[in-house]
């Protein structure tokens, strides 16, 4: 293989992978703490995406600073995220924390359903992207290959950041460690007093609002249109089954691993680049099917 | 009140004769019969407490199947497709099958999820041999050995597939009463100790999911024929998504459930779809939510609790459930 190739591939397989990361770390998070596995979350993907890449066309339209355009990024994931993130907890998943785990896949599918027409009403069948943020950082040479700096400079600092930041959030701060007793152990966390409800309302917050970042860093480089957040859910379910649900850390190696195959399939066997995720995870789940970094569960009684 | 009790036995009647009074409702029936096949499939395996997220896979599939015998063999008989998609899907969901058993709840139904969203996209990848997103022509097969006018095939067609959803009920009602049926249903009561009864839950979970495939694909087979073309759309998520949402709607679990559900969705899709197609999706969503929180048991249930208020004869009461 050419050895530019491989080299693109690469760039191209650690951008992707960090907008995968964004999303999928969001999944597991929820599911370790909730159990829940949120199949809306690939609809806060999209829908981060749309109201991105809206906010950036119109900071363009009124002649304001194009720099402008990056805290909109933020702003907009923050804001679709939060609003989605609490409306949804709140008067959804709420009635349906004591029910069966089927019944709990099916409401967040209900939910997907509805938010999958929600971007159809509000932005129609044509795709959006807001290409200003690339164009700004320019490009840098990447061992002779000129490559924009939005995509390997801006795109992967911020996963690792997030990483970072969840790392110490989780470990370092009382809020994460309540946090992480309820995912440890829920009912003795409760009875020495925390609050779950509350701690199920902002994990799945911060999970939304990483979903729709996610997608807000995506609308520069990808088109946002239909379709796209049932692909998102699928890839980063894939990701965060390949890992073990609810391991951060793993998510972003497999989120990685997985970037990587994809990208190196697109020059190789383009004809397979959707396969290769899936396959990856097939291969990870024969061999263990708890995933790559999660301890096996014993079996309860 | 004790008409109540007759109700399905009258509605099955009114279906079966109403073609001929208003023949275009064929097509439409037609397609709710398909669909209340892969319906069917979605059921068996709700029996085992596990809902499948990519059964249009198997649909779209054994559509695909007949539209490439079609392709080869032009006047082939209906009665070889539907042999052929039925071998097809079940061929596919025995592989598939084989890793997907390992799993319950969310793994179960996101692996069946990622399966067809890979089929999804081969198919639509593929356009040197599956015509891509336009899909591909299916010609009209000839009916044991004969060759119909578009109308008379129609209504073969449809009478077949009646029959076909009757032999299919049936044979998924013993089923389930079977002592297979009956493991299936421990699956999701406790599978541990059906373990410890020295019954392989997986070899269990197999079979069922390998009958479901194929009643998922005789679904296909009919469709593909009904309408004269097959789209990767047949695989979608969504159309998968529907197969569960017609499950539940019916009333999870239920054989009859998943015919009635699909005969309600179709005739309202048919009516409402077209003034409201971009919203669509979204009553699915709420119509779905407002069934899980509210009234789980679905047609079914709300059938049965109106024939328990009805004393029947001999003051014989259905019991709830």
């Amino acid at each position: 293989m050419d050895p530019i190739l491989l080299l693109l591939a690469t760039l191209d397989g650690i951008a992707y992978a960090a907008l995968v990361f964004l999303v999928a770390v969001g999944l597991t998070l929820i599911f370790g703490v909730m159990r829940i596995l949120n199949v809306a979350h690939g609809a806060f993907y999209a829908i981060g995406g749309y109201a991105a890449a809206s906010l950036v066309l119109a900071i363009s339209d009124a002649d304001f600073s194009p720099w402008l355009s990056f805290p909109a990024l933020l702003v907009a994931a923050a804001g679709v995220g939060a609003a989605l993130g609490l409306v949804i907890e709140r008067f959804l998943l709420r009635h349906i924390y004591a029910k069966e785990e089927v019944l709990q896949l099916l409401v967040t599918f209900a939910a997907f359903m509805i938010l999958e027409d929600v971007q159809r009403l509000v932005w129609g069948v044509q795709p959006y992207s807001a290409t200003d943020p690339v164009r700004l950082l320019g490009t840098v040479d990447v061992m002779g290959i000129p490559y924009n700096a939005y995509q390997i400079i801006l795109l992967p600092v911020i996963a690792v950041m997030v990483l970072l930041g969840l790392r110490w959030f989780l470990r370092r701060t009382l809020s994460g460690k309540v946090i992480t007793a309820v995912t440890e152990d829920r009912e003795t966390a409760i009875a020495m007093g925390i609050d779950a409800r509350k701690v199920f309302t902002v994990t799945f917050v911060i999970g939304a609002v990483l979903a729709a970042l996610g997608g807000a860093l995506a609308s520069p480089t990808t088109a946002i249109q239909l379709g796209l957040g049932a692909e998102m859910i699928v890839l980063s379910f894939a990701v965060v089954a390949t890992a073990g649900l609810g391991q951060v850390e793993g998510a972003a190696l497999t989120a990685l691993l997985i970037g990587l195959g994809r990208s190196f399939a697109v020059y190789l066997v383009p004809e397979l680049d959707v396969l290769i995720p899936y396959m990856i995870m097939v291969l990870v789940l024969l061999f263990r099917p708890q995933g790559l970094f999660a301890v096996a569960e014993k079996r309860r009684i | 009140m004790r008409l109540v009790r007759y109700l399905p036995a009258v509605l099955v009647l009114v279906v079966a004769v109403l073609p001929l009074a208003v023949p275009w409702l064929k097509i439409v029936l037609t397609v709710a019969l398909a669909k209340g096949l892969a319906v069917l499939g979605v059921v068996v395996l709700l029996r085992a407490g596990q809902v499948s997220f990519g059964h249009a896979m198997f649909f779209a599939a054994s559509a695909y199947s007949a539209a490439f015998l079609m392709q080869g063999f032009a006047g082939a008989d209906l009665a070889v497709l539907l042999l052929a998609g039925m071998v097809c899907s079940g061929t596919m969901g025995a592989v598939i099958g084989l890793f997907v058993v390992r799993y319950r709840y969310i793994f179960f139904g996101m692996l069946n999820l990622a399966f067809s969203m890979v089929l999804y996209a081969l198919l639509e990848k593929m356009f040197h041999i599956t015509g891509g997103s336009d899909g591909m022509a299916v010609g009209r097969p000839t009916y044991l050995g004969l060759e119909l006018a578009r109308t008379s095939f129609e209504t073969a067609l449809f009478y077949t597939s009646l029959g076909l959803a009757g032999a299919a009920c049936w044979f998924v009602h013993r089923f389930l009463r079977s002592p297979l049926g009956e493991a299936l249903s421990a699956i999701r009561t406790n599978e541990t100790r059906l373990e410890y009864l020295g019954i392989s839950a997986r070899w269990i979970l197999l079979i069922a999911y390998v009958l479901s495939a194929v009643l998922a694909g005789l679904g296909g087979s009919i469709i593909a024929v009904n309408q004269g073309v097959v789209t990767p759309d047949l695989g979608y998520w969504i159309r998968s998504g529907e197969f569960v949402f017609i499950a539940i709607l019916g009333g999870a679990g239920h054989v009859l459930g998943a015919f009635a559900g699909a005969l309600v969705y179709e005739l309202v899709r048919f009516y409402a779809a077209a003034m409201a197609a971009d919203v669509w999706q979204m009553i699915l969503g709420f119509v779905l939510l407002g069934i899980i929180l509210f009234a789980s048991r679905g047609i079914v249930g709300l059938y049965r609790d109106l024939a328990a208020i009805a004393p029947g004869p001999r003051g014989h009461r259905e019991p709830l459930r």
